[in-house]
């Protein structure tokens, strides 16, 4: 209950960000942030609860995100409609990877290696056939209303996006308190000794990443309508898949707000190496890539895990001391 | 369809460029199927390389092929030292960390490429470039057939020494049976680094071989890792001849991809193959483990 209360008050303090922020600037970089921390959480219901390294979330995150595009360019269709229509999508994508990956058990890094296969294959595809503009991209025409998904201030974004991350993290809470989520941990914790005790590994492993995937659609949903333009390499280039597991990684796997301290950190190191160094191409991703290799070195459990490392600590501690 | 006057050539040339994977693949054969290390640095290992010939031969003249004297060496030497200074103490007990250290390794090199070497591709000029020999009535680039053939020896030379030399034998030991090997006096970190090494090495060879007839960018390694990924498991994990035969199997389907589907649909049976494989047959084609 008290993650619950937590939760709930730090979104009740996100909801009141606009309000505070005005300038446009600094609203996207929140807005950013914001989305980061929804994309990462998305890969932690697979990755970090269900212990499956996805390298290919970009597959659910393109589906969403061209499924919104073609349907409002080609097809006349209203992105709210789109929403719903990429979000689905997105689910049957992740439960076709899930059924031809999960079935034969392919577990670690064969998971891992496939699922980079396929966000890959539809990669080459979406860079081949028509109805995507193919290598060119797709560019939503500016028609700014509500009504069209389109906010004429950064603040309408950001409230959509704050929707779809608190669905995202009370989904995430309901996972670390539910029987589902159990029976999800208890496959990444030792998928024989799950199968031993009555749980089916197929059916729960089918169900997070079909869960994981209709929010990275929603992610993609979300970046279409934000930057109104897509190419294959935005939607399924490897970028985001990284995106998508480093920021759980950096911030603590399986825990629910890892993704949100993930996030937060890696923005504000990108911001900050941005004021020092300025905006040269490539240094900001070196100092990811750096930030991950230091961190799967000395701290495998991310801040969350520091974070709780260092209070345990403290408590105990505190507890010895009562004692003495 | 096609006549053969077209398809001769086509597959003449895939199987070429399918050494090239072959020999891109088989430093990877070494470290991720018979060691079982994940590395995605792999192309940016690649990358390296490459501007490491493409250096020596622009500032200091050297040909790409007196250049198999130096680059393989130093690679090797990055080799033993990543492995030994970061991804060995990073596993922590588990493939996901060197997965993701490797992962980090990559987003480094090549960003820090992309800072030194700026975007552009390069090529270097040497005065065979051009030159082609005729095979079946295909002119086939010089430089691509002397690859092929260094696919051959760089596959033969990897496989006596795991066959013949004690390194071989250790190396073996190590990937059936860590503990086991421990037990046995073997230094485990060692020779962990040494095939890692030698794997980085082979990239080096790779990467000789491949600028006369090729260009180097600071993206130049993302197309190769997971063709190379696809060549191992495709091979059987940790079998060099599979590397190779898998390398030519590689090629000869891109190249009859992009005759028959056009140029950009043509690497989708590349990942196509790779899945089916992973899916149905994950022990690959000369399916054993070493």
């Amino acid at each position: 209950m008290r993650q619950l209360v937590i939760l709930l008050g730090i979104f009740a303090a996100l909801f009141l960000v606009p309000f505070a922020v005005t300038s446009e600037a600094w609203r996207t970089t929140i807005i950013l942030t914001l989305y980061a921390a929804l994309l990462g959480q998305a890969w932690n219901i697979l990755g970090g609860y269900g212990g499956q390294f996805s390298f290919g979330h970009a597959a659910f995150f393109g589906t969403g995100a061209y499924t919104v595009a073609v349907l409002q360019v080609q097809f006349g269709l209203n992105p709210w409609l789109g929403l719903i229509a990429g979000a689905a999508l997105g689910v049957a994508v992740a439960a076709f990877i899930g059924f031809t990956t999960f079935r034969y058990g392919l577990r670690g890094s064969y998971f891992a290696l496939v699922t980079l296969a396929f966000a890959e294959v539809l990669r080459i595809l979406s860079n081949t056939v028509d109805f995507t503009g193919a290598g060119v991209g797709i560019l939503i025409p500016l028609e700014q209303s509500a009504t069209n998904m389109q906010f004429a201030s950064k603040a309408g974004y950001y409230w959509l996006l704050w929707l779809i991350t608190l669905a995202a993290f009370l989904t995430v809470w309901w996972i670390g308190h539910s029987r589902f989520g159990a029976r999800l941990m208890a496959v990444r914790d030792n998928e024989d000794a799950a199968r031993a005790l009555g749980v089916d590994p197929f059916r729960v492993k089918m169900q997070a990443i079909m869960l994981s995937g209709f929010f990275s659609a929603l992610a993609g949903v979300f970046y279409a309508q934000f930057f109104l333009y897509l190419d294959p390499g935005i939607a399924y280039g490897p970028a985001v898949s990284v995106e998508s597991l480093l920021v759980p990684i950096i911030g603590g796997m399986g825990t629910l707000f890892g993704p949100l301290l993930g996030a937060v950190a890696l923005h504000t190191v990108s911001e900050v190496t941005r004021e020092v160094i300025g905006d040269l191409p490539g240094v900001s991703l070196v100092i990811y890539g750096i930030i991950l290799i230091v961190m799967v070195l000395f701290a495998p459990r991310g801040l969350a895990g520091l974070v709780a490392r260092l209070t345990s600590r403290r408590s105990t501690a505190t507890r010895e001391a009562r004692h003495a | 369809m096609p006549d053969l006057a077209i398809i001769v050539p086509s597959v003449l040339n895939g199987l070429t460029t399918g050494a090239l994977y072959a020999l891109v693949a088989l430093g990877l054969t070494l470290i991720y199927g018979v060691l079982h290390i994940i590395n995605f640095a792999h192309g940016a290992l690649l990358m390296l390389g490459l501007y490491g010939v493409f250096y020596l031969n622009t500032r200091f003249g050297i040909d790409p092929y007196v250049a198999l004297l130096i680059v393989p060496p130093a690679m090797f030497a990055i080799g033993y030292a990543l492995q030994r200074g970061i991804i060995g103490r990073a596993s922590h007990g588990r493939d996901e960390n060197i997965l993701l250290v490797t992962l980090g390794l990559a987003i480094v090199i090549e960003n820090a490429s992309l800072f030194l070497f700026k975007s552009d591709t390069r090529i270097i000029d040497v005065p065979y470039a051009f030159e082609v020999v005729e095979i079946f009535g295909a002119f086939l680039p010089l430089p691509k057939v002397i690859a092929f053939f260094g696919a051959l020896v760089t596959a033969v030379l990897l496989w006596l020494l795991m066959a013949k030399t004690d390194l071989g034998r250790a190396i073996r030991a190590l990937a059936k049976e860590r503990k086991g090997a421990k037990l046995v006096g073997i230094n485990v970190e060692h020779v962990f680094a040494m095939s890692f090494g030698l794997g980085i090495a082979c990239l080096g060879v790779a990467a000789c071989l491949l600028l006369p007839s090729y260009y180097v960018s600071p993206q130049v390694g993302h197309g190769f890792v997971l063709i190379a990924f696809t060549i191992v498991v495709l091979g059987g994990m940790g079998s060099f001849v599979g590397a190779l035969i898998g390398g030519l199997i590689i090629g000869v389907v891109e190249a009859l991809g992009g005759l028959f589907l056009g140029e950009s649909l043509g690497q989708i049976g590349i990942f196509l193959i790779f899945i089916l494989v992973l899916i149905f047959r994950p022990t690959g084609l000369l399916g054993h483990r070493v």
